[in-house]
């Protein structure tokens, strides 16, 4: 049976679990916030590369960029803890989804803002901090925080590599307790409790915006 | 350090990487149709009237959307045979891949056929049109085809998904480097390879559902 040694277990994987995803989110906002901006660069070169970054990372599996920045830090002289590896790629993989999200975002802006902009004579920082911006992260909530419940989800790929989070702690469990039913259906149920609310928070943020939209 | 990479003893396996993008394309393919199908039933289950049904649609949607595909795939790998069904891994494969991408193709399909105004039924019946005709030329045609980016990405990312097949050890791209890397050691260079043929599939994938897109919907939209 499952008893108070497996939970703890399971308990030490959900703490990796958590913290896998909110280093990947933050990584992900820091690099996805630069990747957006070139991706909308009045530079032709920058906006080149950071479509480029895009199309790489949702064109390949998120399993495979695991993979990859697991066994290619190495070889570039790089010698991270697994969690560290694991990070390094979660962060790189959000920050082309989120980049991807905020470029709609910003080009969703109505063309009249930034030409109001001009006229008033801001600059690019100002027009960008004070005028674009602001307006896109509002429309860019509900997909970021759908984003947020994929990395979350995401993160449990990291069990496939070898890392010990709450799915590898599940799989050590069930193959010492003969239980994978039990142990699966319980690691599904902590899932959905962390991205059940933050689906329904999402949904919640689209539906107001479409109605505040509307008029 | 000096690194020496060796992409020679990988590439020489090229029989192998072949077979593999075969059998991970076939995997997606087979996992886009049963996505549809049950994508196309739940969608009639929500349009219908049986109380029940909803309930049952609505909470397999939650639950597949908000729990990770890894996840699911073990709890049907382990679930079936307990039920009494023996599948090998492959045909579990697709199963999990084509409930997994059936919640997503429930939600997409829902939108679009719910955007379809009732005036526009009421004209087709007007016209003379047949109850089916009605529904295959007014409702699911401009259905599918405004819901059609949505549906291609979401089975872009199943074709990604199937990588993880190789969790329950079914053949495709990802265990055929597995078995490449245990033999050769040379792992970076394996994953590197096989993530370039996942880029190129996924390529051929957009290339193809496009030319679909302009022949199936090449009519006017006003």
């Amino acid at each position: 049976m499952i008893g108070p040694q497996e939970l703890a277990f399971l308990g030490r994987g959900l703490m990796w679990t958590l913290a896998l995803t909110a280093i990947g989110f933050t990584g992900g906002i820091v690099f996805g916030f630069l990747v957006a901006l070139a991706r909308v660069s009045p530079l032709k070169w920058l906006r080149w590369i950071a479509a480029g970054w895009i199309a790489v990372f949702q064109g390949t599996p998120l399993l495979m960029q695991l993979f990859v920045v697991y066994f290619g830090l190495p070889l570039l002289g790089f010698s991270p803890p697994a969690w560290g590896a694991v990070a390094v790629a979660l962060t790189a993989h959000a920050s082309a989804f989120l980049g991807e999200i905020w470029r709609g975002a910003i080009q969703a802006v109505p063309g009249g803002q930034t030409e109001a902009a001009h006229a008033l004579g801001l600059g690019y920082r100002a027009r960008m901090r004070d005028v674009i911006l602001p307006q896109a992260l509002r429309l860019s909530l509900p997909a970021t925080i759908g984003f947020l419940v994929q990395l979350l989800k995401g993160t449990s790929l990291a069990a496939i590599v070898g890392f010990i989070e709450l799915t590898r702690a599940g799989q050590i469990v069930s193959n010492q307790t003969f239980k994978p039913l039990l142990v699966f259906g319980l690691i599904g149920l902590i899932y959905f409790l962390l991205c059940w609310p933050l689906s329904r928070l999402g949904r919640r943020m689209e539906l107001r915006l479409a109605a505040a939209t509307a008029r | 350090m000096a690194v020496q990479l060796d992409f020679g003893v990988v590439l020489e396996r090229w029989p192998e990487l072949v077979r593999g993008t075969a059998a991970t394309i076939g995997l997606a393919l087979a996992g886009m149709a049963l996505a549809l199908v049950i994508g196309i039933a739940g969608v009639a289950v929500l349009r219908g009237k049986n109380r029940i049904g909803h309930a049952v649609v609505r909470a397999f949607v939650e639950v597949i959307r908000n729990t990770p595909f890894l996840v699911q795939i073990f709890f049907i790998f382990f679930a079936l045979p307990l039920a009494g069904v023996r599948l090998n891994p492959t045909v579990t494969a697709i199963v999990a891949l084509g409930l997994n991408g059936g919640a997503y193709a429930i939600e997409i399909i829902r939108g679009g056929v719910e955007a379809i105004p009732t005036g526009q039924t009421e004209a087709g019946l007007a016209l003379g049109l047949r109850p089916s005709e009605v529904f295959r030329f007014i409702i699911l045609k401009p259905a599918l085809r405004s819901i059609y980016p949505s549906l291609v990405s979401q089975f872009i990312m199943l074709t990604l998904t199937t990588s993880i097949a190789t969790s329950i050890s079914a053949y495709e791209l990802t265990s055929v480097a597995q078995r490449i890397d245990g033999d050769t050691f040379r792992t970076f260079e394996v994953y590197f390879t096989i993530t370039v043929i996942y880029l190129l599939v996924s390529w051929g994938m957009m290339a193809m559902f496009a030319a679909v897109s302009r022949r199936a919907f090449a009519y006017p939209t006003r």
